[in-house]
């Protein structure tokens, strides 16, 4: 009996210690919390309002996971601020966390999927997946992942029926793997940098400081802006958290960051190290001027697991993908491999 | 009663050190309930999988150090990915001390099992397959170490890779051995790697046998001291059925064992036979490359007491019947491209050996082609290495 009030003596003054607050306690603490709600992320869970401390934030150029929708969160504790970084991610403090909710617009109401939760711990940073239970109310922890059917219409009309990918715990880390350390991918200054973003985090006290010549990436699909910084933009945030010298795509030599300079790293009449038959009948990753001949975008164009890029997240062709970097291979001088 | 307390706190405490057995049984919900077992293993605990057959929609994955998975048999223990809807492989490792043994991969739609950055690793009595026979929609590795110290390979099966069946690339301190590639592309590739034996291995109906790679452009470069010894490597006839782009995909069918651009390698005491364009072939890389620093020769290759059976009676290489023809209708057992000249120091007692002069780059048509005897020079400094005691208790 005394063990039962006990319990509910702590219920109650979990409940009460965090009126509509955030449970820092579940972010820096070592468990896996069996929903979302435990958090307290969310004053109105169902309608996801967020909870004190969230800054609501996109990306110029996001990651494509099959036309999914998402809602982004950087969650620091009270008094906390992230450390801008020019070129890798901000150095947010241990306590806080990531919020990202995917989902799609169901007659005209966006319905959320999953949420991916990613904890800055003592030890690291920790990603957990959550599943959004049907009525819409709570996510319940998934480490192992699942399979959603999903029917949805992309921005050019055309119907979609798929197979959505959650991702387990190991391939959150495939792709925020660096160097063997969890790390965020998203939240770098150069996909801040737009709408007045990392301002509002500086006036709000979230960010330690903001030099006028933070760097900006090209929106993906902004016509005015140079091809070549698009493309390139697309690429990186597709493709460069595997494909860099310390992701999990280190051992391919193909290194698609937006600050590498080496043209066959790059691509350019670069032949493909494993890639078995994802290569298809094509001889190197970027053929100038002939984007049919280049891997590349034969492997954004396929669905197969076998051949598809990215391995993850992607049971659709991102078809204003394809076409920004075909056109991109395309304006490129047709030339032949040198020795 | 505070004592039996303090000793049960004891226990409790000391339970987390000790080892513990994950069993997975056949059935329902197969890939959440194996994922699971795979993310709640801690060090020194292991995942038993249970005989039967496992229905997997998506790639296992396994991060946690010094865990065994252990299945009931390669035949009782089939993980099958035929349905597999994304990921680029059946099951990825990418964490060290970790043990592979007694299961089946089967019609992964990549790679069949791939670890990456995992040292130590031990892959013992695992099959990998292809059930619908060699096809080129058929993933690309059967087992597949990369960026690894420290790789034992020991009693393994792979059969239909569209690329190599066991390939290990850019690592070190390697051994394949006891092992069985059949109905690959390539049977067992050793690419960009130091220090490897693939010994007492059969490689049987590939395109080719047993690679020897050192290729351009890639994070690491080949370090040699590969021993290729006490082989068999027979009747590697599969026409080649790689994807076109692939460096394998210009094997001649009919290959026995490969050297190509990798420096000190030894290839000893192998039974080769059966295979129709050479037994043995040694061969500069011969694309255009722009790495500098690479080395495109082969270097301090050693061919000696190898029994060399039937050989050289098809060979598929460009100009190879025109060869063959003016030989006399076959070709010898070795071939060697000649390029590098001396320098390639190639020696032993295996022969003859057909070479024919090529510069680096040069086509086909510009061969001076003619038949040599290797100079059987004593063999250059040797390396060895041994892996750690407990991988080799590992795989008893």
């Amino acid at each position: 009996m005394k063990a039962l009030l006990g319990a509910v003596a702590l219920f109650a003054a979990a409940l009460i210690g965090r009126p509509g607050g955030v449970n820092d306690a579940a972010i820096a603490g070592e468990g896996y919390p069996a929903r979302l709600s435990e958090f307290g992320f969310f004053t109105d869970l169902a309608a996801r309002m967020p909870a004190q401390g969230l800054f609501r934030y996109d990306l110029d150029t996001p990651l494509f996971s099959d036309y999914a929708a998402k809602e982004r969160y950087i969650y620091l504790p009270a008094g906390a601020r992230a450390k801008y970084d020019p070129d890798g991610p901000l150095d947010l403090p241990v306590g806080a966390a990531l919020v990202k909710t995917f989902g799609y617009t169901v007659d005209g109401r966006f319905k959320p999927l999953e949420t991916r939760v990613l904890l800055h711990r003592a030890g690291g940073w920790v990603p957990i997946p959550y599943v959004w239970n049907a009525e819409g109310s709570d996510a319940d922890i998934r480490r192992a992942g699942t399979r959603i059917p999903v029917a949805f219409v992309d921005p050019s009309g055309e119907r979609h029926a798929i197979s959505y990918a959650v991702p387990n715990q190991n391939q959150c880390k495939d792709c925020h793997g660096l160097a063997g350390r969890v790390t965020p991918i998203g939240i770098k200054a150069r996909y801040l940098n737009h709408g007045g973003q990392l301002e509002k985090m500086l006036a709000a006290g979230m960010l330690d400081r903001l030099p006028p010549d933070a760097p900006r990436v090209a929106r993906w699909d902004d016509q005015a802006a140079p091809l070549d910084a698009r493309a390139r933009a697309w690429l990186e945030i597709n493709c460069a958290h595997c494909h860099n010298p310390r992701g999990a795509a280190s051992n391919s030599g193909l290194f698609l960051d937006l600050a590498r300079t080496d043209p066959e790293q790059r691509g350019l009449f670069k032949r493909p190290t494993a890639a078995g038959r994802g290569a298809g009948t094509r001889d190197f990753d970027i053929v100038p001027g002939v984007p049919d001949a280049s891997i590349l975008l034969y492997r954004m164009e396929s669905t197969d697991p076998g051949i598809a890029m990215p391995e993850l997240g992607r049971a659709t062709v991102h078809k204003e993908g394809v076409a920004l970097v075909r056109q991109w291979i395309e304006s490129m001088p047709k030339s032949a491999p040198g020795r | 009663m505070l004592r039996f307390c303090a000793l049960a706190a004891v226990l409790l405490a000391a339970t987390p050190a000790l080892a513990r057995d994950i069993v997975v049984e056949a059935g329902p919900n197969a890939q959440e309930r194996l994922q699971s077992a795979l993310l709640d293993a801690r060090p020194g605990d292991t995942v038993r999988i249970g005989a039967g057959r496992f229905e997997l929609t998506d790639g296992l994955s396994l991060d946690v150090n010094g865990v065994t998975v252990r299945g009931a048999g390669t035949e009782r223990t089939v993980l099958s990915f035929k349905g597999q809807l994304g990921a680029g492989e059946g099951l990825l490792v990418t964490s060290d001390d970790v043990v592979l043994r007694d299961f089946a991969v089967e019609d992964s739609k990549g790679d069949g099992i791939k670890s990456k950055g995992a040292d130590r690793i031990v892959y013992k009595n695992v099959r990998v397959e292809w059930t619908g026979g060699p096809k080129a929609t058929n993933g690309a590795y059967g087992v597949y170490p990369v960026e690894s110290e420290d790789v034992l390979i020991d009693g393994v099966t792979v059969k239909g890779a569209s690329d190599a069946g066991i390939y290990v690339g850019q690592s070190n301190r390697i051994v394949v051995r006891n092992s069985t590639a059949m109905y690959n592309v390539a049977g067992i590739e050793i690419e960009n790697s130091g220090l490897a034996e693939v010994t007492g291995n059969l490689a049987a109906h590939n395109t080719g046998g047993i690679l020897v790679f050192d290729l351009p452009a890639l994070p690491k470069r080949g370090a040699g001291y590969v021993l290729v010894k006490g082989n068999r490597v027979v009747d590697n006839d599969t026409p080649n059925f790689a994807p076109p782009g692939n460096t394998v995909a210009t094997v001649p069918t009919g290959t026995g064992v490969l050297v190509m651009a990798e420096n000190d390698v030894s290839v000893t005491g192998n039974e080769l036979s059966g295979n129709g364009t050479a037994n043995i072939m040694v061969v500069a890389y011969r694309q255009p490359f722009e790495d500098k620093g690479y080395d495109p020769y082969p270097r301090n290759i050693r061919l000696a007491g190898n029994k060399h059976g039937r050989t050289g009676f098809a060979p598929a290489m460009p100009g190879g019947k025109e060869l063959a023809a003016a030989l006399g209708g076959t070709l010898p057992p070795v071939f060697w491209d000649g390029t590098g000249g001396d320098k390639v120091r190639l020696v032993g007692d295996d022969g003859p050996v057909l070479a024919l002069g090529l510069a680096l780059g040069a086509g086909i048509e510009t061969a001076k082609p003619q038949l040599i005897k290797l100079d059987n020079a004593a063999p250059s400094p040797w390396r060895t290495f041994k892996l750690p005691a407990a991988m080799e208790a590992a795989a008893k």
